[in-house]
């Protein structure tokens, strides 16, 4: 098992050099035994033994190429931002991490070569040069400002919503000294520095569960003692992974979907993710039929579906589940006896016309299936507080709950953070300001940026909340094809000097889709955007 | 009448329904019998005193003082200027200006015997998730980690749960004060190698928690060697290293790399926390200090899972980087800790009770073997439940330590007030007193 450890950071290497190498060293092991072999019984021993040493070897091959078809497969861990930075003049980044493993090999100091790391590591390999990161890393270095770098590159490939920060800055600086450390009395630490419950405060879960239900325009009551919170919706995602699946067992989600699902729910839990194709002639909406196909499919390679994942509103086209899907997921969920996940971290940031619905509405009126239902949400989208961490859990699941909250504590809520929150999110005169100005804000700005790509002939779908714009822009691409797409990505990212995300990064099975982000930008940026994408959908429209 | 259809039961992983969280040990138990009936000094002054939880409260006042003097740490100051910036700062590397306080803070704390390279440095929420962060990252499912005996309960589910990772134990015990030693470390390797399980690290806690006693200088290049040797993995957890009661008797990993010129780092990782040295268990602030690169490079990814709130980075930061702070909290940490800790062991010794000789921590390592009516874990774990449930004292039972010797105690003291510290004490001199007599 060791030799095999050794060999597999070994190969990385091998392969570099030459693809035929595995035959190469093979060979290098086994003349030399043929010869030591054929001393005594050697005939027999001296067939015997290269035969089995080329059967593992071949073993070992495959294994290998295995490996390698994950990293392929396995695509950028999602939201968070750049790599690079800062730090470059240290520390070894990607391109240098395989100079690390061969520059073990005949290194004097670990004769046999560098101490191992566990398989997950070589996951995140591919991952970073993915368009998602690369776009991210040259944004940071050479980021657009109005004053100072009226010629950088205009990020529209993160999905922050900067509309109502003021709002948010506002009451804070009213607020926020009282709040932390004092609550109205003597300033004492004690209260926010001793260990507190992991999954959270319960003075803070009454207030993100008032809050919740803010959002969804009161609907729902959301009960506190359903609630969990975690350090941001990502470990929210991946502790539902951990314990609704077991390794080896896969979700259903539907794409395009938020590129982060294939960290979150796969990386660290060893669980698959199906994922189930929409098509724009149904306008990227949720098709049963496509879902029962899947389930099916998976069935046949003998992959256990355990649960489906959907976003709603969903990232990136922006599209609200109606009610009644939400009722034929459901049947569809209990006919086949599976879990569904429902990722409403945008729901606040509706704004369209459309009545948002969450799949909490249902459960209230759905006694029998509570216990397949699990909500995800956050305040990182809907509230402009991505660096606070704030996710959150809610199940009727009692079992879901218990398992969830003793994760947390791995991924806990800092409390200083927990009891800011808890007095802004009991200012319901606040919190129903900001809902519907940042509403009005993101109609506003959508509108501006919809219309903008539409002078230019983009298409976009008509979305309904989230932050982002999926546009079509097929027709502008050489090749309708991946390759395609990302070469027009670089041309908008080093031409355009623009920062969009390329459809493949959101798995979507049709070439040419590309999802901007409008709510970083001002009123006053969106005509810059307009211009600079023209340029290269001018030089693509001669082409 | 409804008819009851029954629905099939949609189902649960094995790891949300495996045990492996070991919530259902003594150690946990303890605190629920706590949590039922607490002590407290005007109200409720015959309840349970807490004596299993490894919190220091002895030094608010000095972070109370720092923060009502510098509001700016926790409102970004007037007009919050850097609110927005903060708030939608959720980068993984983390704020450099508290990855460089918090380098600071860990040379300030090795008397600047070592030093730390900010980029270096990766954030997690708390030890708990850095543990268990590099444990995904060092060891595949099934593989071993060697820990020595006795150790934190926490790291059986910390290590194991969601890592599918083993723990194999370095057997310590008191003929020579439970320190490490070679022919130890070997027979855990030995036993890993024997159950078919592959090591692929070893994990001490320096210095350790229960014994609170440091690990000398020979000992760390004794282990330090054999994790060379057998090409494994070191992480060191010096979570308590700021809670030496003598700054000068605590030797980090840092510094014997630094005298080896850091030859074989690549394998040493350093966890480090502000829970236990600066009493802000709450604020849930960790680190992996890593020599390896491509650790380092997968840890800060892993870590979006178990991100600091930039507001606290951005507290913490202030707090820290101020050295006339820094420097007078450790100091006085320090002597007040000490204090504590000779307080416990002359009313221990008054009672006639030993403890092994500590000098760190918020703990000491109390001996009852020779009042087990058998020296098993079973009498232990009777005595345990008479000092619960009769003297109302919560400690930690040895066993849930994993500690081959049954009959020893972890006895926490910082994490109540001196006159709940008297009263405990006396409750532990009648009981001792009542067993004489009996």
């Amino acid at each position: 098992m060791t030799q095999t450890r050794y060999s597999r950071s070994r190969s990385s290497d091998t392969e570099k050099e030459n693809t035929g190498g595995g035959g190469g060293a093979a060979m290098r092991v086994i003349v030399p035994l043929q010869g030591v072999v054929q001393g005594r019984g050697g005939l027999v021993l001296g067939s015997i033994i290269p035969c089995a040493l080329f059967y593992f070897l071949q073993f070992y091959l495959k294994r290998h190429r295995n490996d390698l078809d994950d990293q392929n497969n396995s695509n950028s861990p999602g939201q968070n931002s750049t790599t690079g930075s800062a730090s470059s003049g240290k520390l070894a980044e990607l391109p240098a991490l395989t100079r690390n493993l061969s520059r073990g090999l005949p290194s004097p100091r670990s004769p046999r070569g560098p101490v191992s790391v566990s398989g997950r590591v070589s996951g995140i390999v591919k991952g970073a040069d993915s368009p998602y990161y690369v776009g991210l890393r040259r944004v940071k270095e050479d980021p657009y400002d109005e004053l100072s770098n009226p010629n950088g590159i205009i990020q529209l490939g993160l999905a922050e919503n900067k509309l109502s920060l003021d709002l948010v800055k506002h009451w804070l600086a009213e607020n926020a000294e009282q709040v932390i450390l004092r609550n109205g009395k003597e300033l004492s630490i004690s209260r926010i520095a001793t260990y507190l419950p992991f999954d959270g405060l319960m003075e803070f879960k009454v207030a993100v569960a008032g809050f919740m239900s803010q959002v969804t325009a009161k609907a729902v009551s959301f009960d506190p003692s359903q609630v969990v919170l975690t350090a941001g919706a990502t470990p929210a995602i991946e502790i539902l992974s951990f314990c609704l699946a077991d390794v080896g067992n896969a979700f259903l989600v539907p794409t395009p979907c938020y590129p982060g699902y294939d960290r979150d729910v796969k990386w660290r839990t060893g669980v698959e993710i199906i994922h189930v194709p929409c098509r724009s002639a149904d306008d990227f909406n949720l098709s049963i039929a496509a879902l029962d196909q899947a389930f099916n499919q998976a069935k046949k390679r003998g992959l256990k579906v355990r649960g489906i994942i959907i976003s709603n509103p969903s990232n990136p086209v922006g599209n609200l589940l109606s009610r009644d899907t939400l009722y034929s997921l459901l049947d569809f969920a209990r006919e086949k006896n599976i879990h569904i996940v429902s990722n409403e971290i945008l729901a606040g940031s509706t704004h369209g016309n459309e009545e948002f619905v969450s799949i909490a509405e249902i459960m209230d009126l759905d006694d029998v299936d509570r216990k397949r239902v699990h909500l995800v949400y956050g305040l990182s989208k809907d509230l402009s507080l991505p660096g606070f961490r704030v996710g959150v859990i809610y199940s009727h699941n009692e079992e879901v709950l218990a398992a969830a909250k003793k994760l947390t504590r791995f991924s806990t809520i800092s409390s200083p953070t927990q009891c800011l929150l808890i007095s802004m999110l009991s200012d319901a005169k606040f919190v129903q300001t900001f809902i519907t100005i940042n509403r009005e804000r993101l109609q506003r700005t959508y509108a501006l940026f919809v219309a903008g790509l539409k002078k230019l002939g983009i298409k976009c779908i008509k979305s309904s909340g989230g932050f982002y714009c999926w546009a079509d822009m097929s027709g502008l691409i050489r090749s309708y094809s991946e390759k395609g797409e990302l070469e027009l990505w670089d041309k908008l990212l080093n031409i355009a000097k623009v920062n969009v995300t390329p459809g493949s990064c959101c798995h979507c099975i049709e070439p040419g889709w590309f999802r901007f982000c409008f709510a970083t930008l001002t009123e006053k940026d969106i005509p810059i955007v307009i211009d600079r994408i023209q340029k290269v959908s001018e030089t693509c429209k001669l082409n | 009448m409804a008819i009851e259809i029954e629905q099939p039961r949609v189902g649960l992983s094995k790891v949300a329904v495996s045990k492996t969280h070991g919530e259902d040990s003594p150690y946990f138990a303890g605190w629920k019998a706590y949590d039922e009936n607490p002590y407290h000094e005007t109200s409720n002054q015959s309840g349970v005193i807490q004596m299993g939880l490894a919190e220091n409260q002895v030094s608010f006042d000095l972070l109370e003082k720092y923060l009502e003097e510098h509001s700016e740490a926790s409102s970004w100051g007037k007009g919050a200027p850097g609110f927005r910036e903060n708030a939608l700062f959720q980068d993984y590397h983390g704020l450099k200006s508290f990855r460089q306080a918090m380098a600071n803070f860990m040379e300030q704390i090795r008397g600047g015997r070592a030093k730390f390279d900010p980029d270096r440095i990766v954030l997690t929420a708390g030890a708990t998730a850095a543990n268990e962060l590099l444990t995904f990252i060092l060891a595949d499912p099934g593989d071993a980690l060697l820990i020595p005996t006795p150790y934190y309960p926490g790291f059986d589910r910390d290590l194991r749960w969601r890592t599918g990772v083993n723990i194999v134990p370095i057997l310590c015990d008191s003929s020579n004060n439970f320190q490490i030693t070679p022919e130890a470390m070997e027979a855990a390797y030995q036993s890993a190698e024997s159950m078919n399980l592959k090591v692929r690290g070893i994990l001490i806690t320096n210095p350790s928690n229960p014994l609170g006693a440091t690990i000398q200088r020979s000992v760390l290049e004794l282990i330090l060697d054999f994790a060379v040797n057998k090409n494994i993995h070191l992480v060191s957890d010096e979570i308590y290293s700021g809670s030496t009661f003598s700054s000068s008797e605590f030797i980090s990993i840092a510094e014997i790399l630094e005298t080896r010129g850091y030859k074989d780092a690549e394998r040493v990782h350093i966890v480090y926390s502000l829970s236990k040295d600066l009493g802000l268990p709450g604020f849930r602030v960790g680190t992996i200090y890593s020599y390896n690169d491509q650790v380092v490079t997968t840890a800060r990814r892993m870590s979006s899972f178990t991100l600091i709130s930039s507001q606290t980075q951005h507290l913490l930061a202030c707090m820290l980087s101020n050295k006339e702070f820094s420097e007078n909290y450790i100091k006085t940490n320090r002597e007040r800790l000490s204090k504590r800790y000779d307080m416990i062991i002359k009313g221990l010794k008054k009672a006639g009770i030993e403890c092994l000789k500590g000098n760190a921590g918020l703990f000491c390592w109390m001996n009852l073997s020779p009042l087990l009516e058998k020296p098993t874990r079973e009498s232990e774990l009777a005595l345990w439940k008479v000092i619960l449930n009769e003297v109302k004292l919560n400690i930690s039972p040895g066993s849930s330590c994993h500690c081959s010797e049954p009959g020893w105690f972890r006895v926490c003291f910082a994490n109540m007030s001196e006159q709940t510290l008297e009263i405990a004490l006396e409750r532990i001199h009648k009981f001792m007193e009542q067993r004489k007599r009996n």
